[in-house]
């Protein structure tokens, strides 16, 4: 299949270097495209998109009549990533968990970092993820981020930078582990010659953390899913089928004398651990949001007199807010005495007169965040907006400078992909890997890489064309 | 076991063994109707009547015309009971316990779902000859029967299934027994001629009984076939033999020893299956049969709620239900 080679001076490609020589870990892949046919590769990307439907890999849109359930397209070219990438990757990101994990603890309880002036007070305890409920709380084992999938991506200096750190019921897992048994059935030959380090223990990892948090010998476990409208309810049952573990809504539970139980056809029955993935303010609404018709009225109470577990903890998600991020370098620094080991992408505080000064010059070129909003609302791309929009920002700074942030404009690293069957381009990725944290913390050896499959564009979510691709990383 | 799951499981089984059986029905009668004289050719109209939503039919048809019919039983998605909404609904519900069901029983029941889907597209019931498409439902669903024999654990779960299975299938031979009631021969006289007898070797290889008949029975007469269909004890789409499974299934769930009964389910099963065990065909004929097999449909739904009381009635469940046998 044809190879059309991006512009190389203006981003990071994964799979060619500068002069298009394949680079060291890709060679084998890249001798195996330029042998394969065009037809070959499109019958591998066909089967692929056709174990994904008959595996329910979709996400759905379920109140459509038409029934359109759509799949996540997997590009059967992963992603490689070299062994010694991966530590620095691996080791970074348990020192990010380890650091952000003391963070929320210390936040709230002792606050030590508020008194010690590192970061300020009022952007903690004035953000509307800091739980106030959740004062004084000691977490099971002391754990509050259980799952992580941290966002990564690689700039055009071929350096990793972390974009967020997703504290709060990340998803795409599922995608990961299902992708993997997909492309190992398109590249067997591969999986034996280069050494990728599996997943597929995943589940177990999982079960093994989620068990921990109890005392209890054989804890009952449960995922707690918003239901079979949920877009992501395909990973939640798919993740409770691979631990044996019960899936169950919140009309399943029942709160009685601050213990959690599940309704059953023999009665009630005690529920230790629940891996939720719904929102914090949605667990409880006589804690929280009343009201939420997903949660489990007094499943709060049952948690803070310590009979259930709750993975993450309640709270975990003021710690991912995007003002916060900026001070992740300092967290780190402050509770492990550390320097950080993965890059932040550079953060301007819009609260902090200098970087205040700067943004307002520098608008042009920067991209303006809200922090407390998501999904690209209330934010500016500078270079692709006009005078009149700068302008505006810069009014909106000034009136309200803590609500904002800015950061350079990244360059996302490229992937070879397969472009309507017909060439193989270079396109944007992002990385997710996941963590978990349990007795230690583990960072899995993979991820899901997210692909923006629209010709120069740098968004990779699945509402906007994006794809995913299998990520190998090697022994 | 969850109950919205046991309830899940539960309608898995129904809704498996109703779409199974309107593809044989369909493809039962399609065949007889290559067999029937001109003017007789287009009966559909009885397995409408037999299937219970003739109101709904008659709501959107005016004639009993081939293609519509099997429009109607077989792809009509505003037909709740149809072959696509059965299927459907069995997925729905496959997918809402999908930790609980292995993995191969999962991927086969959703590639019958796309292929139906797919059909649907393709408008397989305008074609001249649709019974592939039956044949392969048909085969696809006992694959999975199959599938689900060799993998799944007997626990309460693979009972509950079970359950839903055999009430369903006992309901459905009934029905498919009644058609015959519905069925019009040209004048009385006819009663017993070859086109009558047709009419039985139809019925019976509806439900896969006509080989078995003929080694039990030899010569097709109708109070045999009535025994048969209903009243063996060892045929396994007889609708004895599907009640005694089902009260089976109750033991098992309740975990009693399998005598009289232990809640208002197994009460309401076990009267209604030691009702047909001492029965013999001649209290059938006096009561009529149509008489006879309309109020083992009412009995059946009744025993259905009260499994549906005893077992699933929890709070709302979390994601709206059609449980209604049409």
């Amino acid at each position: 299949m044809k190879v059309i080679h991006n512009d190389q001076q203006a981003f990071y490609d994964e799979m060619y270097q500068g002069n298009q020589a394949l680079r060291e870990h890709y060679k084998s892949f890249g001798e195996l495209i330029k042998t394969s046919s065009a037809k070959k590769l499109s019958h591998l990307q066909y089967s692929a998109d056709k174990a994904q439907m008959a595996m329910g890999m979709t996400f759905n849109v379920y109140h459509d009549k038409a029934g359109q359930e759509k799949i996540l397209h997997l590009d059967i070219i992963p992603r490689i990533i070299p062994a010694h990438e991966w530590q620095v990757l691996e080791d970074g990101l348990k020192q990010r968990i380890e650091a952000l994990n003391l963070f929320l603890h210390d936040i709230y309880n002792e606050q030590k970092i508020f008194k010690d002036n590192i970061i300020p007070k009022e952007l903690i305890v004035g953000s509307k993820d800091f739980l106030e409920p959740c004062l004084g709380l000691t977490p099971p084992k002391g754990i509050w981020c259980h799952i992580t999938g941290t966002d990564l991506v690689r700039d055009k200096d071929g350096e990793f930078y972390v974009l967020e750190d997703n504290l709060r019921c990340p998803s795409g897992v599922s995608y990961m582990l299902e992708s993997r048994e997909i492309i190992k059935r398109a590249f067997p030959e591969l999986f034996n010659k280069l050494g990728v380090r599996p997943v597929s223990d995943y589940s177990t990892k999982l079960l093994d953390m989620l068990q921990y948090l109890s005392d209890k010998p054989k804890p009952v476990i449960g995922v707690l899913t918003p239901g079979v409208y949920n877009s992501a309810y395909f990973e939640h049952s798919y993740l409770a089928q691979q631990m044996g573990a019960e899936l169950v809504s919140g009309l399943d539970l029942l709160v009685v004398d601050k213990k959690v139980y599940m309704q059953t056809t023999k009665g009630l029955e005690q529920i230790d651990v629940l891996y939720r993935r719904i929102d914090d303010t949605f667990l409880d609404p006589l804690a929280f949001n009343p009201d939420s018709m997903l949660g489990v009225p007094g499943l709060f109470e049952a948690y803070k007199a310590g009979n259930i577990a709750l993975a993450n903890a309640p709270g975990t998600g003021v710690a991912d807010d995007k003002a916060v991020y900026a001070y992740v370098p300092r967290i780190i620094k402050y509770y492990l005495n550390q320097e950080p080991i993965l890059k932040n992408v550079p953060t301007y505080l819009c609260r902090e007169e200098k970087d205040r000064k700067y943004v307002l010059e520098n608008i042009a070129s920067l991209v303006v965040k809200e922090t407390n909003a998501a999904g690209g609302y209330g934010m500016l791309i500078g270079p692709k907006s006009d005078a009149a929009e700068h302008e505006k920002f810069r009014q909106l700074i000034k009136a309200n400078p803590n609500n904002y942030i800015a950061q350079p404009t990244l360059s996302l690293s490229t992937v070879p992909s397969i472009i309507d069957n017909k060439a193989i381009e270079g396109r944007h990725v992002d990385l997710r890997p996941y963590i978990l944290y349990g007795k230690d913390i583990e960072v899995i050896p993979g991820a899901l890489t997210r692909v923006a499959l629209k010709k120069g564009s740098l968004v990779v979510n699945s509402s906007q064309g994006g794809g995913s691709k299998d990520t190998w990383v090697l022994y | 076991m969850l109950s919205r799951v046991a309830n899940s499981i539960y309608w898995l089984g129904r809704y498996l063994e109703r779409a199974e059986n309107y593809a044989r029905f369909i493809d039962v009668n399609f065949n007889l109707m290559l067999d029937l004289p001109g003017d007789l050719k287009e009966q559909w109209e009885p397995l409408v009547m037999a299937t219970g939503d003739k109101a709904l039919y008659q709501a959107s048809n005016q004639s009993y015309d081939m293609q519509e019919v099997i429009y109607f039983l077989a792809f009509n998605e505003e037909n709740p009971n149809s072959l696509i909404s059965s299927i459907s609904k069995a997925r729905e519900n496959a997918r809402m316990v999908r930790e609980n069901l292995s993995k191969e029983t999962w991927e086969k029941l959703n590639e019958t779902y796309h292929f139906v889907k797919k059909a649907s597209e393709n408008k397989t019931w305008k074609k001249e000859d649709p019974r592939s498409f039956f044949e392969s439902v048909k085969s696809q669903i006992l694959l999975l029967y199959g599938i689900a024999d060799s993998t799944v654990a007997r626990t309460e779960g693979w009972y509950f299934r079970q359950l839903g299975q055999y009430l369903e299938r006992a309901d459905k031979t009934s029905r498919i027994l009644d058609v015959k009631y519905h069925i019009l021969l040209p004048s009385p006289k006819e009663v017993g001629s070859p086109l009558d007898f047709l009419h039985w070797m139809a019925l019976l290889k509806s439900v896969t009984a006509f080989n078995t008949y003929r080694r039990l029975y030899g010569n097709i007469d109708p109070s045999g076939v009535v025994e048969f269909l209903v009243l063996n004890k060892y045929f396994p789409r007889s609708v004895f033999f599907c009640l005694k499974e089902a009260e089976q299934s109750l033991f098992k769930i309740s975990g009693t020893n399998g005598y009289g009964y232990s809640n208002s389910a197994e009460k309401s099963m076990g009267e209604l299956r030691s009702k047909l065990e001492f029965d013999d065909v001649n209290d059938i004929i006096a009561t009529g049969l149509h008489e006879y097999l309309e109020h083992l449909q009412v009995k059946i739904n009744h025993i259905s709620n009260q499994i549906n009381d005893n077992y699933f009635q929890i709070k709302d469940n979390f994601v709206s239900q059609t449980m209604e046998q049409g």
